[in-house]
């Protein structure tokens, strides 16, 4: 029971990190670009098939983390500058409408380049093995290096957002563009990095979970809109808020199919039902 | 001397709608004007044209002597141009010093000078943007201007709303900010402080300059006053 339970709390939180890696730039992206990514979802899953097509090269899954984000950086700034950029000041009907048509070219491409099958990743053989934890009962090493990885990331983050100059480039864009620009700042480069930086966590995230799922068509459906849920629990372009609301999130997602099955799919909605209730511009809103 | 900022034959509107006409006006180094005018008369469109956020309909806005076309507000700001726009523009996330230091350029304009001539930004340091008084945000607006070491300082209505004392505070700054040798444009309601800090005055009247020239043959001239800007000296 004791060890059931430890086993769900590790996975609740490392599910609620990989969320975090999505959310993260999610909320970055609305909240410093003004733009509804839904096509986010699909990056997750690029990222997946990425990892997928580079451990069937090489062998090597270590060497999708790199691809995933350098590649993942690459194809957002090249978004960015063609696609977002334009769409920016636009409507949100225009901007769904946009991200809409991402996902379904995404989903073609996909279609394409990898067919409609599931796929498997094995988990590197460096850490396909059990770390006993409480109890004698042995934890996948795979799980708990992606649990290291997505604090690393996530500690990193919240230093580059909180702690340096261009962090506050990034917080003073989500909020007055114009004085960012009068102080001497191209506020479109700022938009450009903040893209280019979600696309690769979106990215990194899909290559991450690629050996702990299958790999398969539009498998970031799911990620999506809790990725969304946890943007608005978090607080809209808040990094620390997505952060905790990840956690919490993937814990009472984790939590509910394991023991409360039957009223899983809505505990989480309600969670956020009651979050906006108490604060409507979510937990950690600095407005 | 080549002004740092010219406007010749410059219209400048929203839409359809022409605010300003045929302007020509040059700032030059380490001038002080004071541009002036009654509500609605193309003071902030003409600021907003020459800083590079409204395009010019006609005519030109030049930087430097060359046309300015095309330049955008950041490029603008990295030549020299510095701003602090109605309604203070500060990052209210941010806090005092996160605010200076995104500003700051290498020049004489340092964080330890700044906060010397504004020792309550010192005192208000880790305090966020939306947890200052008004005055407090003033000081901070112009602070951070001065952090990016301009050529040119251009302050639109930056004492309005503020306490008499804090007012006199502001004006204390922009003659030392003139004294450094700095450039300063000044838009302010507060015609005598006005008329006390700057070299010359131009008045905008239906987006047009109707007068310029300097402070003391306005002030000697009540009519010319009353006429334009709608007080009495």
């Amino acid at each position: 029971m004791l060890t059931g339970l430890i086993a769900q709390l590790l996975n609740g939180v490392q599910y609620g990190l990989l969320l975090f890696l999505i959310s993260s730039g999610l909320t970055l992206i609305f909240g410093v670009m003004g733009v509804i990514n839904l096509a986010h979802g699909s990056l997750f899953m690029i990222g997946a098939y990425l990892a997928f097509g580079v451990a069937s090269l090489t062998g090597s899954l270590w060497l999708a983390l790199p691809v995933a984000v350098l590649g993942g950086a690459v194809f957002g700034a090249v978004l960015e500058r063609l696609l977002f950029r334009r769409f920016r000041t636009r409507a949100h009907l225009d901007q769904v409408l946009l991200t809409f048509a991402l996902i379904l070219l995404f989903e073609e491409g996909r279609s394409a380049l990898a067919g409609n099958q599931f796929h498997s990743v094995p988990v590197p053989a460096v850490l396909d093995f059990s770390v006993p934890v409480i109890g004698g009962f042995g934890y996948s090493a795979y799980r708990l290096a992606v649990l290291a990885i997505c604090l690393l990331v996530a500690a990193g983050l919240v230093w580059l957002i909180e702690r340096t100059r261009i962090g506050s480039a990034i917080r003073a864009a989500a909020e007055n563009t114009e004085m960012l620009n009068l102080l001497g700042f191209d506020a479109g480069r700022v938009h450009t990095l903040v893209f280019a930086g979600g696309t690769a966590l979106a990215m990194l995230a899909g290559a991450l979970a690629a050996p702990l799922q299958s790999v398969y068509p539009g498998m970031g459906d799911g990620f999506l809109i809790l990725s969304f849920i946890v943007v608005v629990i978090g607080g809209l372009g808040s990094v620390a808020g997505a952060f905790w609301a990840a956690l919490l999130v993937g814990l009472i997602d984790t939590l509910g199919k394991a023991y409360l099955p039957q009223a899983a799919g809505i505990a989480v909605c309600a969670m956020m039902a009651v979050v906006l209730l108490w604060r409507p511009t979510g937990l950690f809103s600095r407005t | 001397m080549t002004a740092i900022l010219s406007a010749r034959d410059l219209s400048a509107g929203y839409g359809e709608s022409r605010v300003l006409r045929g302007i020509d006006l040059d700032i030059l180094p380490g001038e002080t004007i004071g541009l002036m005018g009654r509500n609605g008369m193309g003071k902030t469109t003409l600021i907003r044209t020459l800083i590079g956020l409204l395009p010019a309909l006609q005519g030109q806005v030049l930087l430097d002597g060359a046309d300015a076309a095309g330049l955008p507000a950041f490029a603008r700001a990295r030549k020299g141009i510095a701003v602090v726009p109605e309604g203070r523009g500060v990052f209210a996330s941010l806090t005092v010093m996160e605010n200076l230091r995104l500003a700051a350029t290498t020049g004489e304009w340092t964080e330890a000078r700044v906060l010397d001539l504004f020792p309550r930004l010192g005192q208000r340091a880790s305090h966020r943007g939306n947890h200052l008084s008004g005055g407090e945000q003033q000081m901070l607006a112009i602070g951070r201007a001065l952090m990016t070491n301009p050529r040119l300082l251009i302050l639109d209505e930056a004492t309005e709303g503020l306490a008499p004392l804090i007012r006199d505070e502001i004006w204390r700054v922009i003659r030392i900010v003139r004294e450094a040798g700095v450039a300063v444009v000044v838009v302010d309601k507060t015609v005598s402080a006005v008329l006390s800090v700057v070299d010359r005055v131009v008045i905008l009247v239906k987006g047009q300059i109707a007068w310029s020239g300097p402070p003391e043959i306005l002030r000697a001239d009540p009519g010319l006053m009353h006429r334009h800007l709608g007080v009495d000296a």
